[in-house]
Order: structure tokens, then sequence, then C-alpha cells
């Protein structure tokens, strides 16, 4: 068991270590945040003093060793535009992106999972037929095609809600919609397939030649089966929970993280960047360990080898 | 057979999945404490029946006929009826006993949840008598194996425990569908005892569905050989083995290899069972038998005796019954 | 078994093994498939191996074609070892040694016609100009019993029976001197089955190639076959001439296999075998039957038998009872409660 966990974490650090050497490089060679921060019309010689007051006029190689000791010691960097530590910049976000993410997570679980459950056991009526059309319409339109058409229809057209901003809790109804339909696509048809995958075992057959009535059948045999899988999706979901709604938040004019991270990635700021996505790569990779763990606490099969052989 | 008081009666049952027909019209009555066998070769239909007649089959299958079982009708009958029936009065076991048992469940919950349905038991009866189940299946080391999963089990092991699940319910019919195909032949011959011994336990019946012959001579007391969708034979074991009637029923005999005598050239059945779309006109098993007369193809042949509480569905056998009507009139 | 005659296929103290894990965070053990086999087989005749789950047959059947290299002992082939698995030697050899698998529909490729797949190993090993090649698949196709318009029919378009029947057809494809079966006939109807089993026989008397037939069915090994032996968790436990095993087996395992055989017309009651067929990976000590053995004794739990020969009939057994060592004893009941 130990050397399990051991060995996940230590993977789990080499990809978060490999995200951000990447952002570290490519945003340093896409554009000179110095030039960008100052100003086109800054004299030569304050931009100068500036890039050397944030260390851009050291070697690329030097200015990541001292990054990474940074890091190692918790210090994260500060912004280049207003000087504040990155870490409480992106602190100050992160509960407004969340008050966007978490009731969308329930939208996609709670409207995902219960409609790919019906689908499959009313497999090829009018209902599993409309419901999959809805759920491939959900999932290939772009959130910000949505998010727009959502604003044309209920912000202008009807004034029934407000177009952006955080004011209100009205503010959030249209993002939240708008995150949580794609995802919870997603979830009804990956449920549906699980769902129909576990009715065709033999078990669910023999379950129901035991006399336990369907609905247990399907309660009590088919869902902790089809579960399976489903966590896993529903685990990275969790996972992006921070990440998730860069394109949303940019639409709706919400001033959560993904907002930050748009605006820091047009600045070139550069420590902002990378403190939001070194935050990005951790959750995603505590979401994945989590799962892991959970596939084994819910396949028995996965906690032990067969120890008899066949016959 | 005993008409007078059958424990289940199937007449006419027909199924058929999207127009094709899969048993084209089956008749069979299982006596109480009878062992019955139903042997043929694959898509002759023999799960098929039984999966009907407990209303397995999913709902795009189109059943008809009638199931009887003690006076009441079970095709067509309602949700609740079919649970208390299933696993209470005709319980059924599968092929593959790995994936047949649900892999996320303990051993003991499900055989509890069969003790539950039927027998009405709660609390820590219920333990023990998943216990004593057990133990009566054979299974070493019960209390601990009531914790166990599935996959921690060997196939034979798993076999008994899907028996133990049906016994759960004390049914008066045990199907058992193919028990032994997955496993080595000597767990088979352990599963085989056990069913032996249980049926003499508990008087119950048995219909043991498979495709080898072998197991029915020693297990059955009567015999029914299917071919496509339809039973082309039906004996007591004895008559079946010593005096086949059908050419079908000759012709899988003729096929086991012997244990003794000389080795010589198998006479095996040429060409194959027909596909469903592909069912020749009259008598399925025509195109393939070595005695086909020009009245084979004409019409499906009626079961006709030959026997003592035998019956064959072969031309020739009505003909020869026509014969010795005449002579005794 | 005749003397005197170069056996085609020779493997001695042939062994397999393969390294195991318990669980995800168990420890690494070494699983003995295969632990000291020697069998021959002679050119024309069949060797029947024989065995349940566990036993090791499949594993020996691909040592024999040289599909895997052994871990311990060596394999020859018409007097040369076998060589490394992969190399051009290997391949060149592949022409005269074939395989027949037991899930036809998985041995034949999906997207190609029988046909192609026959004339395929012509292609491969260059034999004969390409015109003449369609000839000899009609050929192929006309001897195993399928007819020459077979050929443009894909696999999935053919029955089980057939389908085996191309399989056939594609290893006789360069008449090899051997032909290893695995299980080539548990997937079929039984109807079915007598059919191959008689196509098997005639091949090989038409033919002359060596077989070895693989299965776990005693009465198809002994319909096919000219000398049997019977596999347990890697050894072999006993060897001779099929009616000799099946009529008077010598080993308590052999004895309980033939018992447990169900046959019409067969009265008397069986030797019934306790336990479960054991698992490689938890090899008991000394014979690996005795925790299920009728008459082990504690000499059987200490020390392994050795196959040798016992009786006049060419017969050869591992068992300390039956070679006389010890005296038959009732078996070990401490040891069967931990199976």
């Amino acid at each position: 068991m130990l050397r399990f966990l051991s060995g996940r974490l230590l993977r789990a650090a080499m990809t978060i270590a490999m995200v951000v050497t990447f952002a570290f490089v490519v945003l340093r060679m896409s554009g000179d945040p110095a030039q960008i921060i100052m100003g086109a019309d800054a004299p030569p010689e304050a931009v100068e003093a500036f890039r050397a007051a944030w260390g851009l006029d050291q070697p690329i190689w030097l200015q990541y060793f001292h990054y990474f000791g940074a890091i190692l010691s918790g210090d994260l960097g500060r912004s280049m535009r207003d000087g504040r530590d990155a870490i409480v910049l992106v602190a100050e976000r992160v509960p407004a992106t969340l008050a966007l993410t978490l009731p969308a997570l329930l939208i996609k679980v709670g409207l995902g999972v219960p409609a790919g459950i019906f689908a499959a056991l009313h497999r090829n009526s009018l209902v599993d037929r409309i419901v999959m059309m809805l759920a491939v319409a959900g999932f290939t339109v772009p959130s910000f095609v949505l998010g727009l058409v959502l604003v044309l229809v209920f912000a202008v057209q009807l004034g029934w809600l407000p177009s952006g901003g955080q004011e209100s809790w009205r503010h959030a109804i249209l993002p939240v919609v708008t995150l949580g339909v794609g995802g919870a696509a997603v979830l009804a048809r990956f449920t549906r397939s699980a769902m129909l995958e576990v009715l065709g075992q033999p078990y669910i057959r023999t379950a129901s030649a035991k006399g336990v009535p369907w609905r247990l059948v399907v309660t009590g045999h088919a869902l902790p089966n089809a579960a399976i899988p489903t966590v896993t999706i529903i685990g990275f979901m969790v996972g992006s929970l921070i990440a998730g709604a860069v394109v949303v938040e940019s639409v709706f004019s919400w001033p959560g993280v993904g907002r930050l991270l748009v605006v820091a990635v047009g600045n070139r700021d550069l420590a902002v960047v990378q403190c939001i996505l070194l935050l990005v790569a951790a959750t995603m990779v505590c979401a994945n360990l989590v799962v892991d763990l959970l596939y084994g606490l819910l396949d028995p099969r996965l906690r032990s080898a067969p120890t008899r052989a066949g016959g | 057979m005993n008409p007078a008081a059958p424990l289940v009666e199937l007449r006419d049952l027909r199924v058929a999945f999207d127009g094709q027909a899969a048993l084209r019209g089956l008749d069979l009555a299982v006596a109480p404490g009878e062992a019955v066998g139903m042997v043929g070769e694959s898509g002759c239909g023999k799960s098929v029946t039984w999966l009907a007649a407990l209303g397995l089959l999913p709902s795009c299958a189109q059943v008809s006929g009638s199931v009887r079982l003690g006076g009441q009708e079970l095709l067509g009958a309602s949700p609740a009826v079919l649970d208390r029936m299933r696993g209470g009065r005709i319980a059924m076991i599968f092929q593959d006993p790995a994936s047949s048992l649900n892999p996320v469940h303990r051993i003991g919950r499900q055989v509890e949840e069969a003790l539950r349905l039927h027998r009405g038991l709660s609390g820590a009866p219920v333990r023990a008598e998943a216990k004593r189940l057990l133990d009566q299946v054979g299974i070493p080391d019960a209390a601990r194996r009531l914790h166990a999963y599935p996959h921690e089990l060997s196939g034979g092991q798993n076999q008994r425990v899907m028996i133990a699940i049906a016994l759960a319910g004390r049914p008066e019919l045990l199907v058992a569908d193919e028990p032994t195909t997955a496993l080595d032949v000597t767990i088979q011959a352990q599963i085989l005892d056990l069913l032996q011994s249980l049926r003499r336990e508990t008087g119950m019946a048995l219909v043991l569905i498979t495709h080898d012959l072998g197991v029915v001579a020693e297990t059955c007391e009567r015999v029914a050989v299917m071919y496509a969708g339809r039973i082309v034979e039906e004996a007591p074991a004895s008559s079946l083995f010593a005096a086949p009637s059908h050419p079908y029923t000759r012709g899988l005999l003729a096929a086991l290899p012997p244990m003794d005598g000389p080795r010589r050239r198998l006479a095996s059945i040429a060409g194959g069972v027909p596909e469903p779309w592909a069912m020749p006109p009259g008598c399925a098993f025509a195109p393939r038998c070595g005695e086909r007369v020009g009245g084979c193809d004409a019409a499906a042949p009626v079961a006709v005796s030959v026997g003592e509480a035998h019956r064959a569905a072969c031309i020739r056998a009505t003909v020869s019954a026509m014969i010795e009507e005449r002579l005794s009139a | 078994m005749t003397t005197g005659t170069t056996p085609l296929l020779e493997a001695r103290g042939l062994v397999r093994s393969y390294a195991a894990r318990r669980g995800p965070w168990g420890r690494a053990t070494e699983v003995r498939a295969v632990d000291g086999v020697s069998l021959a087989v002679q050119p024309g005749r069949t060797l029947g191996l024989v065995g349940e789950s566990g036993c090791g047959k499949s594993t020996t059947g691909r040592l024999l074609l040289g599909m895997e290299a052994p871990d311990g002992g060596v394999v020859s082939f018409e007097g040369q070892p076998l060589p490394a698995p992969g190399s051009a030697a290997w391949r060149a050899q592949r022409a005269r040694m074939q395989m027949v698998f037991q899930d036809p529909l998985g041995a034949l490729d999906r997207r190609l016609p029988i046909g192609a797949q026959v004339a395929e190993p012509l292609e491969i090993h260059r034999i004969g100009a390409a015109a003449e090649r369609s000839g000899r698949v009609e050929e192929l196709l006309n001897a195993v019993g399928l007819r020459g318009d077979h050929a443009a029919r894909y696999p999935h378009e053919l029955s089980g029976g057939q389908r085996q029947r191309a399989v056939l057809a594609r290893a006789l494809a360069m008449a090899p001197a051997l032909l290893v079966c695995d299980e080539p006939i548990s997937a079929l109807d039984v109807s079915i089955q007598a059919q191959v089993m008689n196509l098997l026989v005639e091949l090989q008397e038409r033919f002359g190639m060596g077989m070895v037939f693989v299965s776990h069915d005693l009465r198809a090994v002994r319909q096919v076959s000219h000398r049997v032996a019977v596999m347990y968790l890697g050894r072999i436990v006993e060897e001779g001439e099929p009616d000799a095993v099946l009529h008077a087996p010598a080993h308590p395992y052999t004895q309980a296999l033939v018992s447990a055989i169900p046959h019409p017309g067969r009265a008397g009651r069986r030797l019934m075998l306790q336990g479960d067929p054991p698992n490689p990976a938890d090899r008991p000590s000394g014979c690996a039957f005795h925790p299920r053995c009728p008459v082990a004794r504690p000499l059987c739990a200490r020390e392994a038998p050795v196959l040798k020969a016992g009786g006049a009939d060419g017969r050869l057994v591992a068992c300390h009872v039956t070679q006389g060592a010890v005296p038959a004893g009732a078996g070990l009941p401490a040891m069967r409660k931990a199976a």
C-alpha cells in the first residue's frame, strides 16, 4: 500500500513540475512582460529598470532555478502589475469561481446521472432517443456559444436575467447553467453506456431469477456496478472545479480565477499565471489520486488478485 | 410422465426474437420430484424455453403459449407474481458461475438476499441459515466464505454458491442451465453429485439443460432431445440410450467417441444446424437426415408414441404407429 | 510406441515459470506452469495431452512449438534444438510446425476472406508462383471438407465447424511435419466435434504429420491419439496407450478423471475427488496431488515422485503408491481440509 501511494505521489509531483516548467518557458518566450506592463510608450530606461527589478534580464535557466527554489520555500512570487503576492491574488478569486463551479457540478451530477440511468432503462424508446439527442447537443455546442445564446435570449431579448458581473445571486444563474449543461450531457451519455453494459451482464439475470423485484435489481445490483466507471468521470469533473470556468467567466465577466488567468496571460504577469497553473495542476492530480483510491474501494476485484485457479 | 399432477406444464410454447422463431411449439410436463434432461446443440432453444417460462427474456421477445405452475398461468402474470415465483417455487442457475454472481456484493449478502425475499427471515437467523446453506452445498469453511467476494472463489465453488442461493427459497423445481459446462470434469462430477443428493434431501424436481448426453444419462430420469426449436424425442433415459428412435438422437449418440472398442471413424451428422431465418419447410432435421423421405419436407412431424412413455417427432415413427394401429384394429 | 525411430519432436525436462503478483500490494511469486515435462512425438503419430485447468497443458503445447522459450530443459525437432522464438531460423521453421487453437473465430482475421488467409503461409514462405497458389488453396479447402467457393467467404459467414476447418486448411498449407492442436473441438457442437475428429485422423493418415492433441476431454483424446499423457499441476503423472490409461488407470488422479467422465450406459459409482483443481501459485509440497489423493501417505507430502516405467504395457506413472514404494494409505485429510 505504501509503495503504491508513494509511487503515485512521486508521479503526481512530476506532473505538476512539468506543467509549471512548460508554462514558465512558454510565457517567457512569447513576449516581453516588461514592455507589455510598462506600456508601449514607456522610456527604454524605465523598461530596463523594470526588467532588472524583476530579474527578467537574467538567463532563463537562472530565473527557473530561482523560481523553483522559491516555490519549495513557499514563495510563489508576486504580481508584476501591483506587487501583491500572487498566491493572495489567486486565493481572493477562488471563492468566486467556486460559487460557479460547485453549483454547476451539482447540476452535472444531479441532471446527467439520472438522465443517463433513465435512458438506459428505457433503451431505444422515444424518451431515450430524445435524451440522447439533447445530450449530444449539450456537449457538442461550445460553452461560449451556449453562454452567448443564453445571454442573447434571457438578458437581451427577455430581460429576465443580467448579462454579466457579480452583483447578485441572479447574476450567477446563466453562467452556472452554461457550465452545468455541457457536463450534464457528457455524464448522461456516459452513465447510459455504463448502465447498459452492466444490465447486459449475467449477474443481473441471476438477480431477476432469484425473484428480486426489478426496482431493486436496478438500485441494488446494477447501480453499484455502473457507479464504478461513472465515479471516475465525476472525479475528473471535481478536479476541474478551479480551472473549468475560464471561458464562461470571460463571457459573463465573472471575477473568478479563470478571468484572472486570462488577464494575467495577456499581461505576461508571470508569477500569477504560474501560480494559477500550479494550483490547477495540483487539484487535477489530487482528484486523479482520489479517483484511483475510490476505484479500489468500489471494485473489490481490484483489491486482491484472485487466489484460485479456474475450474 | 405423470399427467395426473404435473408440477410445471408447458404447452405450445413459442418464442420469437425480431420475427425469428427460436422456439417453435414446445410441449413438456415436469412431475414433482422428477429429473428431466433437455439436450440439444447450440440454437436448439433449450435455454430459451426456461428463460421464457420464468419471464426472464427481454421485453422485445415475443412469447406465446402456456406455462402453468401447479395450475397458475405464468405467461403474462404480473411482476409481483413472477418475483414471488422466481426463486420461491422455481429457481434457475446458469452456465458461467464466475460472471453470474454480482462482483461487488459479498457471497453472504447474495445468499441472504434470497433468504430475505422468500423465507421472510431477517437479522441473526438469516446469517445462520446462509451459513447452513453453504455447508449443505459443500463449501468448506463456510463461515469465512460468507465474507468473501465471488472473484476470490473458484468456478466450482461459485457454482455451489449459486446452488445455495437457488435452494434458499426452497423451490419445488430447479432449472440448471448448463451448470457444469464451464467447469473441469472432476468438478463437474462433484456438482452433479451434489445436485443428486440435494434432490434426494429436498425432493425438488430438476430440469438439467446441457449439450452433453453423458451428463443426462447419469443424472436424469427422463430426457427431451431438442433440435431447432422443437422437441424431437422424449423418453425415459434408459429407453433413449438403449433404443433411440429419432435419427437426430441416433446421430448424436453415434457421434460420441466410444470409451472402448476399436477406434473407428465416428458416425457424424453431416451439415450443420439451420439458421433461424433459413428454416427448412417441414422437418427441420430433414436436410441432414440419412433416412429422409419425400414426406419429410411437407410438414413438421408431430410427436407420436414409440414406446412406453417414449415419443418421437419423426415421420417414420408416425407411419409405424399408424401401421400398428391398423394391425391392432 | 515404436522403438528405434527418431522421434519427430522430443522434449526433456521442460520448465516454464511466470512471475505473478498477489494483489496490487503483494509480493511477487513465481508460478511454475510447467515443472519438468519430458515427452516425445513420433512421426505420423498423435500424442494426447490431457488435464484440467492449471495443469500446464496449453503452456506445454506452446513450448513444444517453440512459441515460448522454456526456462529449463530443451525441445528438439527432427533432432535439432528449436531456435529462439522470433529469430529468422524460427520463422523459417514455422513452415514445418503449426498450431490449431480453441477459438476458430479468434484465430482467423475478421477482415480477410478465408481463401486469402489460407494462401497467406504460401505467400510468406514464397512457395510456388502466385498463379499456382489459388489452385493449391482450393486443393487445401477440399482436403478439409470445404468447397472452393468458400474461399471468398469471411469468417463470420461460416459456421463454427467450417471455421475450424479453414484454420486446419491454413495450418496444412505448408505441409507441416507437426501439428499442435490446443483444445481444437471444445468450442464446437457435439456433431461437429465428431466431424473435426474424423478430419484430424484422416489428415494425419493422408499427410503423415505428427500431432499433439491437447484437451480436457479424455474421450476425444482416446479417439485421435496413439499415446496419452495425463498432466497435473505442471507435471506428467501418467503416460501410456490410450486404452490402457482409460480402462486401467494406474495413477489415482487418472482414476478419478476417468471415473468422472459422464457416459451414457455407464452405471457404477464414481471416484469422487474432493476439493478444487490446485492453484499453480500455491504448489503443495512433495507430490502435487497429495492433498486430494485418496491413497496418499506421509511420504507423498515430502517427496515428489518421479515418472517411471510401471507395468509391462509401456506405461509410465509418477506415484509412490503405484510404484510400490509405500502401501496405499487412506489419504491425508489434514491436507485436504486446507486445500
